[in-house]
């Protein structure tokens, strides 16, 4: 199991993902600090950041003193010298749903986080350019959330018929 | 006097047929005047660097105003964008200063419907993303399945994998040489490409039944063993194309306009491409040797002799012999697989996951409620959440599924190489001429389905 960096802010909390991997648990003052402690440790890479709304899975397997929010952002960074994973799991409150941006640790986060904004409605402070990026501009609400109405939009799959 | 004029002109009153909303407003490339300095950097393709110096936009950027600069707009239906790309480009004279990709013209919801489908189905979902390298999407998605299943797959149902994942990177890079020939004006590159990618595509659909969206790899192993005198089959793809990449060689890389246009043209070191997140070909070409399936190997790749290619300038040209150089490492590869093929199950013979075969059905009361369970319910999964991650011909292609103990993920989300090769395109076309944003585009190689999923 990969240890923590020495810099990480002190009482990360962390557990062995399926792959022995290492899985961390910061609270949102601790995140931005730890992913920056990895990035000097040698984590060149930010390979992947999405979203997940836990809204019907409250009750989801989570390390002692981990308390689950409705959503969680699931950061993967890479070491290429190390040839390791780690994954960061922050939990983000429906009520007040905003996170730090990586943006200015990993510049490559930047798309990412725009899908996660568009896509689940978490807002990433300090990110240069926070639109929707997949759905039109003048889209309303965010449709990977678990309460957003499937089929809320009709779609005709044929013309209309006629007046006839 | 108005009226009797206006009746005179052979006019009709008709609605405009465009409404006037065809903007996506913010999304868009916005003038320089109305656009925030982080953002304007983030434009101009400024990255951080691994030792935390950032390219300040104003340094390295002439003074320009806005009259000036001409903002145009490229897409999303041209055809050199492979697909529905948009972008915005801000110009002076014949020069990109700022590009913007707009991206989402093709988003379908896919990672939506994923949580719909079973995880029986949810092959037949993914394979529709790259839709150029279907077997790798299927391959990482069964991969985080199986993990979360903690399930064993049966070695030839591995090696058959390899194989056709293999068969299908090559298929995919000569899709990319075809196209890349096109976009230069080589149309009988186009020709090419497609013709030797159909012997590949003919050798699918002999295999699997289908050509584009197989949903041959499935969780538990493949959909079906591999046809009788597969080897030959193989082994002509392998001597035909082999043979033809020489010819590409002549028609391509010694040719002197393409060269022109190809070497010096775009480059990007290999602390921007980490720092973007890019992986792949372009990760390569830069020089960082990063190739999943020798670095961090999943399936038998462990057991394979071969080559991972990397590039030195990290320019067009790079870019290009990578693609053509990994045609020939999978042949490699391929001609690998034909000889170690070990004989056994194609797939996991745990009937929770794998259907029975239709002869028992008729015989066995079990292996009927089996077969219904699976493709009504699905099989189910235990809960908890995993990240698989392979090399796909355009990076690394991850599968991030949370699973809660049903028959459906709970979330799926694919890190799609494309989409975050993406980000590195303002980055690649600045201060370069308008005409070489085509070579760009090409030698970045998106796919648009996989991008906005």
């Amino acid at each position: 199991m990969i240890a923590l960096p020495a810099n990480a802010p002190a009482g990360v909390i962390t557990s062995e993902g399926l792959n022995a991997d290492l899985a961390c648990f910061p609270t949102r003052e601790q995140y931005r600090d730890l992913v920056a402690a990895f990035r000097a440790d040698g984590f060149e890479m930010c390979v992947d950041l999405c979203a997940v709304d836990y809204l019907s899975h409250a009750d989801r397997p989570l390390p002692a003193g981990v308390a689950g929010e409705r959503f969680e952002i699931v950061v993967n960074l890479l070491s290429l010298s190390r040839r390791v994973r780690v994954r960061i799991r922050v939990q983000v409150p429906e009520s007040d749903c905003f996170l730090e941006t990586l943006f200015h640790e990993y510049p490559g986060t930047e798309a990412m986080e725009r899908e996660a904004f568009d896509l689940f409605g978490v807002q990433f402070t300090n990110h240069p350019d926070l639109t929707r990026i997949l759905m039109p501009e003048d889209w309303e609400g965010h449709p990977l959330r678990k309460d957003y109405g499937i089929g809320r939009v009709p779609v005709q799959f044929k013309e209309a018929p006629g007046p006839r | 006097m108005s009226d009797t004029t206006k009746k005179s002109v052979r006019s009709i009153e008709r609605e405009p047929l465009l409404g006037a909303e065809t903007s996506e407003g913010p999304q868009e490339l916005g003038f320089r005047r109305d656009t925030e300095s982080d953002q304007l950097g983030r434009e101009m393709g400024a990255v951080l660097h691994l030792d935390g110096r950032t390219l300040d936009p104003s340094a390295i950027d002439f003074e320009s105003r806005d009259d000036e600069l001409m903002i145009i707009n490229m897409g999303p239906s041209h055809p050199s964008t492979h697909g529905v790309l948009r972008l915005m480009l801000e110009l002076d004279g014949e020069f990109v200063l700022r590009t913007k990709p707009v991206i989402g013209y093709l988003h379908t919801g896919m990672e939506k419907q994923g949580e719909e489908l079973s995880y029986v189905q949810g092959g037949t979902n993914v394979t529709r993303m790259d839709y150029l390298s279907p077997i790798n999407n299927e391959l990482s998605y069964s991969i985080a399945v199986e993990k979360l299943l903690g399930i064993e797959v049966p070695d030839r149902a591995i090696w058959i994998r390899m194989l056709m994942s293999e068969l299908n990177r090559i298929s995919s890079h000569l899709v990319w040489m075809a196209t890349n020939g096109m976009d230069l004006g080589s149309t009988s590159m186009m020709i090419y490409g497609l013709r030797e990618r159909e012997l590949v595509l003919a050798f699918f659909e002999k295999t699997a039944g289908l050509r584009l969206n197989l949903n041959y790899v499935r969780p538990g192993g493949v959909a079906a063993d591999l046809p009788d005198g597969w080897q030959d089959d193989v082994l002509v793809i392998c001597d035909t194309i082999d043979a033809r990449t020489y010819e590409y060689d002549q028609l391509l890389t010694g040719q002197v306009i393409f060269r022109q246009r190809m070497e010096g043209v775009a480059p990007i070191t290999a602390e921007e491409a980490l720092a973007l997140g890019l992986t792949g070909p372009l990760l390569r070409s830069t020089g960082v040797p990063w190739d999943l399936r020798k670095e961090m190997p999943y399936l038998a790749y462990d057991q394979i002799d071969f080559d991972v290619i990397v590039g030195t300038y990290g320019d067009n040209f790079d870019r290009y012999a990578i693609r053509l150089n990994e045609i020939r490492e999978s042949i490699k590869i391929v001609r690998q697989c034909i000889d170690m093929m070990p004989k056994g199950d194609y797939r996991t013979q745990d009937p929770k996951v794998t259907p029975p075969p239709r002869a028992r059905i008729d015989e066995s009361m079990e292996a009927l409620i089996h077969h219904f369970k699976l493709f009504t319910e699905g099989f189910h999964v235990p809960a908890g959440e995993v990240y698989s991650a392979i090399e796909s011909p355009r990076g690394e292609l991850g599968c991030y599924i949370v699973a809660d103990g049903g028959p459906r993920p709970y979330r799926i989300h694919v890190r799609a190489p494309s989409f975050v090769n993406l980000q590195a395109i303002p980055l690649l076309m600045r201060g370069g001429l308008m005409s070489d944003t085509i070579t760009v585009i090409s030698t970045v190689d998106p796919v648009m389905g996989e991008v906005d999923r």
